[in-house]
């Protein structure tokens, strides 16, 4: 570990940056080494920052919606989440770890963290959010989630069991929320409209049908 | 004994910071640096992990997310001898005099 610049950052959740730091400086000159030297090319890291900033929720809010109007898809997405995406044509890559879809119902709400770092279905959702990979999150949520959820502005009713899903290095999890009221007769992409990324990792319900 | 990264359930009042930075260039860079590297058999997630978590306590806790990233590649690059650290210091000094 360097200690030459140790930036103080005050609030350790925050995952702000001020000014190029000195792990940002250390980045630089690794990734020019690594070009320079053959170990890969600045096209190859080029078309993997493209590849990671073309992934989105709105991936994973297809397949919800998808999974709202198709109760056969849902069932297969529930028990092999990556044989019933194939099925649709969303290959995952072959190295994605395993993916678990749950969904939420009237009786119980699932949501997800990764307590040990920021596992994340990636490959459904994009990059996972700064909330999703603070201390605190990763503290609390597995203690005391019904206020966490709370802070995102989600009251969850007393007989409504709460389980919260801690992710691994080789398991995924995203959430099938519930699909919102008044929503009968949408199609895939009205009803993808609905879904956010928060309401695929629990901490949140779908927007509301009417806004 | 509780490894640094292992925080469920760890005693904590604070909020939820809601708010979202839009990520740097250098920590897109160095995210898709460990795929490249993970692709062609030179890194694995464990590896990292293994870096990640042994980062002393006081250093983890302030270390922003792409921080610990930046580390934990630069400590594999060094010790699968890809790159040494003497050369990465002279590197870095260059690219800063620029």
């Amino acid at each position: 570990m360097s200690n030459e610049q140790q930036v103080n950052h005050g609030d350790h959740d925050s995952e702000s940056e001020i000014q190029p730091s000195y792990y940002a400086s250390r980045a630089k000159a690794i990734e020019a080494l690594l070009v320079q030297k053959g170990v890969m090319t600045t096209n190859e890291i080029n078309s993997e920052v493209n590849a990671m900033d073309s992934k989105s929720p709105a991936d994973g809010a297809k397949i919800v919606a998808l999974a709202w109007l198709d109760d056969s898809f849902k069932t297969k997405l529930l028990a092999n989440a990556s044989e019933a995406l194939e099925e649709i044509g969303y290959k995952l890559p072959d190295e994605t770890p395993y993916l678990k879809v749950v969904e939420n119902s009237e009786d119980i709400h699932h949501v997800v963290v990764c307590t040990l770092c920021s596992c994340y279905p990636r490959m459904l959702l994009g990059r996972p959010p700064d909330w999703y990979k603070s201390l605190a999150y990763r503290s609390r949520v597995v203690v005391s989630p019904r206020e966490v959820m709370e802070e995102f502005g989600l009251r969850l009713s007393d007989d409504i069991e709460v389980r919260v899903l801690d992710s691994t290095a080789d398991l995924r999890y995203m959430v099938i929320p519930r699909r919102p009221l008044g929503t009968d007769g949408f199609d895939q992409e009205s009803l993808a409209a609905l879904v956010t990324r928060d309401s695929m990792i629990g901490v949140s319900d779908p927007l509301s049908a009417h806004f | 004994m509780r490894g640094v990264h292992d925080r469920g359930g760890l005693p904590d009042d604070t909020p939820i910071n809601r708010e979202e930075h839009e990520l740097m260039d250098w920590e897109r860079r160095v995210d898709a640096m460990h795929a490249v590297l993970g692709s062609k058999g030179l890194r694995s997630t464990d590896q990292m992990r293994r870096v990640i978590e042994s980062i002393p306590k006081d250093e983890y806790e302030q270390m922003t997310y792409y921080e610990r990233w930046a580390f934990a590649l630069e400590t594999l690059v060094t010790e699968n001898e890809l790159l040494s650290t003497a050369e990465i210091d002279k590197k870095m000094a260059e690219l800063m005099s620029e």
